[in-house]
C-alpha cells in the first residue's frame, strides 16, 4: 500500500522541501512559527529552518503581503500566510494594485516571485467571515497566477511550482480537504502550472471542478456510474494559468457540460469557463452548460443551512441527471 | 551635529537640485502644451529631500517612493529625457510609457518604484530592508512619503513590525503641511504625524528642516548608519512645501498667502546657494552649475519630444516574468 499523507501535512511538507532547496525562501505569516499554523500546515519549519525564515507576525496582513513584495523584488522568493482568504480584503490592495501591476507599469523592470497561501472555503461551520472560496476575486485582476489543489500530491507538486515560478502566486488551501488523505508525493515531485487532470474518464458529460468541489464530482459520478453513465471529472488545478485545452478537447467527446464551483454563482469563475466553451466550443454541445455554484448569499453558520448554499454531492448528482436528460 | 559636506559636493548636489527643478517646470508647461496627459503631482520645493537622501545612500540601497516621485527617480539616477519621456507617453519613456508620472521607476539604480496608493509601499520598504538582512548585504531600504500616509493602516503596520524585527530601513515623511487640499494638522492627532507617532512604536525619529539638502544629507547619513550597524529603523520627518498644488489641476488657493511667502523665501535652492557663497564657493561657479543645469533639461526636453511614440504593440507585454500576457490556453 502506497504511503498516505494528509493535505495539511502535504502544505508543510512542500514548503519544506523547497527552503531545504532555495535558501531564498522564507516563510511570514501569523502563528506559523512557534504555532506550526493554525491549520497546522507549517509545523517544523520553524525547528528545522530557524526563526529568521520562518517569521511569526503581527495581526498585519497588508505588513504580511507587502513585505512579501518587497523582500520578493529584492532577490527572496518569500511564501506569505494569510490565515484564512476571507482575510485578504484586509490586504486586498497589494493583490489588486500592487502585486500584480508594479511588473507591467515599470515595463518589466521588477520581478516579483511570491506566493501567498491562505485557508479557503467553507463546509466546516466557521460562518460568513472564515469560511468563503474567494478564488475568483483573485482570477478577476490580470497578473497573478491562482491555484486551488484538490489532492496532497497536487499541494506538494504545486507549491512547488508556484515557489519556483517567477510570477506571483495566490495558493488556496482548502480547509475542507485538510484532514483528507492520499498518496504522498514521490521526491522531486513538481506539477507544471496550467495543466487540469482528468482524475476520471468518461464519456457521457463533462464535470470541470476545483479544490474541494473534486470530491463531490467524483463522488457523484461514482453514483451516477451504477446508472450506466460515463462521466469525465476534470480538476482545474488552476484557474490561471487556465488550462481551457483540456475541458475543450473533453467537451468535444462528451458533447455536454457541467461546472462545479464553491463561490457564489455571481461573479464565479465558472462563468469564465463557460463563456470560453460558448465561444469557442459551441458546436460541440448536446446541452446548455450548466453552473452549479454557491446561492448568491453570505455563508451562513449552521449546518444544515451551509449545505443549503454550497455544493454537496447530492446537489451534483442532480445537476448530472438533469444535464443527461436534456 | 557634524556637517562634513565640502563645497564641491555641494556644488554637486546643488546642480542636480537645479535640475529636478527644470524637468518639474518643463513638465507643467508641457502639460499646459497638451504634450503631457493625465496628471502630475510635481515635487518643485521638494529637491532637497530626494538630493540630500540620496547622497547619503550608497548605490546599492534601496528607495521607494509615491506619485509624487519625480524627484527621487531622478536622485537616484532616472535620466530628466526618460522621465520627460515617459510622461509624453513615449517609447523612451523610462518604463516604456505603461507607467505615467506615479509611477516612475528606475530599478537598475535600486529606485524600485513610486507608488499612488497612499502608504503601500512602506511595508514593501520593510520588506527590502529584511531581505538585505537576509542576504546580509548590508542595504539599507529607505520609504519616502507625504504627511498624509501617516493616517493610513499600512504606515501604522509597517513601523511596528519595522520595530519589531529591528530592519534596516528608513521612514522619511516629506511633511509638506498638506494632505492634498487639506491641511494635515486639521485631520491629524498629532503635530508632527510622523515623528510623533514614532515613540509609539519604540523608533527614533526627528524633525528636520528638509529645505537644506545639508541637513537632509546629514540626518539620513546618520540614520543609514545606525540601520547599518544593526541598530533598526529611524523615522525623519522632513518639513517641506510644494511650489505646485496637489496635482495638475490643483491651483492651491487654500494656502495662505503669508503662508506660501514664507515658504517660497525658504527655497531649497536658495538654501543650498547661500551656503555656497558662504563657503566661498565662487559665483561664477554657482552660475555655471545653472547653466549646465538648464542645458540639460533642454536638451531632455529636446530628446523627449523628438522620441517615437508608445510601441502599440508593448500594450500585451510585461504581465508575466516570460515577458508575455497569456493567461489560458
Amino acid at each position: 500500500m502506497a504511503d498516505l499523507i494528509t493535505y495539511r501535512d502535504a502544505v508543510a511538507e512542500g514548503l519544506a522541501r523547497e527552503m531545504r532547496r532555495d535558501s531564498a525562501v522564507v516563510c511570514l505569516g501569523e502563528d506559523i512559527g512557534a504555532a506550526g499554523g493554525v491549520f497546522k500546515t507549517t509545523v517544523g519549519l520553524l525547528a528545522e529552518f530557524g526563526p529568521e525564515r520562518v517569521r511569526d507576525t503581527p495581526i498585519s496582513e497588508q505588513a504580511i503581503v507587502g513585505m512579501a513584495m518587497g523582500a520578493a523584488m529584492t532577490g527572496m522568493r518569500p511564501v506569505a500566510e494569510i490565515m484564512f482568504s476571507d482575510f485578504l480584503a484586509c490586504c486586498w490592495d497589494y493583490l489588486a494594485n500592487e502585486i500584480p501591476k508594479m511588473r507591467y507599469m515599470t515595463g518589466g523592470q521588477v520581478t516579483i516571485p511570491l506566493v501567498v497561501r491562505t485557508a479557503n472555503g467553507g463546509g466546516l461551520g466557521f460562518g460568513a467571515q472564515h469560511s468563503q472560496a474567494v478564488e475568483n476575486w483573485a482570477l478577476a485582476i490580470p497578473g497573478l497566477k491562482v491555484i486551488a489543489p484538490s489532492t496532497p500530491a497536487d499541494v506538494v507538486g504545486l507549491l512547488a511550482a508556484a515557489i519556483r515560478s517567477d510570477d506571483p502566486v495566490v495558493f488556496f488551501e482548502h480547509k475542507g480537504l485538510m484532514a483528507g488523505r492520499g498518496a504522498a508525493p514521490p521526491p522531486e515531485h513538481i506539477v507544471a502550472l496550467g495543466q487540469a487532470a482528468i482524475v476520471r474518464p468518461g464519456t457521457d458529460v463533462t464535470v470541470v471542478a476545483l479544490a474541494a468541489t473534486v470530491p463531490l464530482a467524483l463522488a457523484a459520478a461514482d453514483e451516477l456510474a451504477a446508472d450506466g453513465v460515463s462521466a469525465e471529472v476534470i480538476d482545474l488545478r488552476c484557474l490561471v494559468p487556465l488550462d481551457m485545452a483540456t475541458v475543450l478537447a473533453s467537451v468535444g467527446r462528451t458533447s455536454r457540460l457541467l461546472i462545479v464551483e464553491e463561490n457564489p454563482y455571481q461573479g464565479g469563475w465558472g462563468g469564465t469557463v463557460a463563456s470560453i466553451v460558448a465561444d469557442e466550443g459551441f458546436e460541440s454541445l448536446d446541452a446548455p452548460i450548466r453552473r452549479l455554484a454557491a446561492e448568491c448569499v453570505p455563508l451562513p453558520f449552521a449546518d444544515a443551512l451551509e449545505d443549503e448554499v454550497i455544493p454537496t454531492t447530492a446537489k451534483v448528482t442532480a445537476a448530472l441527471r438533469r444535464l443527461l436528460d436534456y | 551635529m557634524t556637517i562634513s559636506m565640502d563645497a564641491g559636493e555641494l556644488l554637486r548636489l546643488y546642480e542636480q537640485m537645479l535640475v529636478i527643478r527644470g524637468t518639474e517646470k518643463a513638465a507643467h508647461d508641457l502639460f499646459l502644451a497638451g504634450l503631457v496627459k493625465g496628471t502630475t503631482h510635481l515635487a518643485a520645493g521638494h529637491e532637497a529631500v530626494a538630493v540630500g537622501a540620496s547622497a547619503a545612500l550608497r548605490p546599492d540601497d534601496y528607495v521607494f517612493a509615491t506619485y509624487r516621485g519625480h524627484h527621487h527617480a531622478m536622485a537616484r539616477g532616472a535620466s530628466p529625457a526618460e522621465c520627460l519621456a515617459e510622461l509624453m507617453s513615449k517609447a523612451t519613456g523610462v518604463c516604456k510609457a505603461k507607467g505615467g508620472s506615479m509611477h516612475l521607476t528606475k530599478a537598475s539604480a535600486g529606485m524600485l518604484g513610486s507608488y499612488a496608493i497612499v502608504g503601500a509601499h512602506l511595508p514593501m520598504a520593510a520588506g527590502a530592508a529584511w531581505s538585505a538582512r537576509l542576504r546580509g548585504s548590508g542595504q539599507v531600504a529607505v520609504a519616502f512619503f507625504g504627511d498624509g500616509a501617516t493616517n493610513i493602516g499600512a504606515f501604522h503596520e509597517a513601523l511596528n513590525l519595522a520595530s519589531v524585527w529591528s530592519l534596516p530601513v528608513l521612514f522619511i515623511c516629506e511633511n509638506n503641511l498638506y494632505m492634498e487640499y487639506t491641511p494635515i494638522g486639521s485631520v491629524t492627532a498629532a503635530d508632527h504625524p510622523a515623528a510623533d507617532r514614532a515613540g509609539g512604536y519604540r523608533l527614533p525619529a526627528e524633525v528636520i528642516d528638509g529645505n537644506d539638502v545639508v541637513v537632509v544629507a546629514d540626518a539620513v547619513a546618520r540614520a543609514a548608519e545606525r540601520a547599518r550597524a544593526g541598530g533598526g529603523p529611524t523615522v525623519l520627518e522632513a518639513m517641506t512645501y510644494r511650489h505646485f498644488g496637489h496635482s495638475r489641476t490643483d491651483p492651491a488657493t487654500y494656502r495662505p498667502a503669508d503662508e506660501v511667502q514664507q515658504w517660497l523665501s525658504r527655497d531649497p535652492l536658495d538654501v543650498a546657494r547661500g551656503r555656497l557663497a558662504a563657503m566661498g564657493v565662487p559665483a561664477a561657479d554657482i552660475d555655471a552649475a545653472s547653466e549646465r543645469a538648464g542645458a540639460e533639461v533642454a536638451a531632455a526636453v529636446s530628446a523627449a519630444r523628438a522620441a517615437d511614440g508608445a510601441d502599440p504593440a508593448e500594450a500585451l507585454t510585461d504581465v508575466w516574468a516570460d515577458g508575455g500576457h497569456q493567461w489560458r490556453t
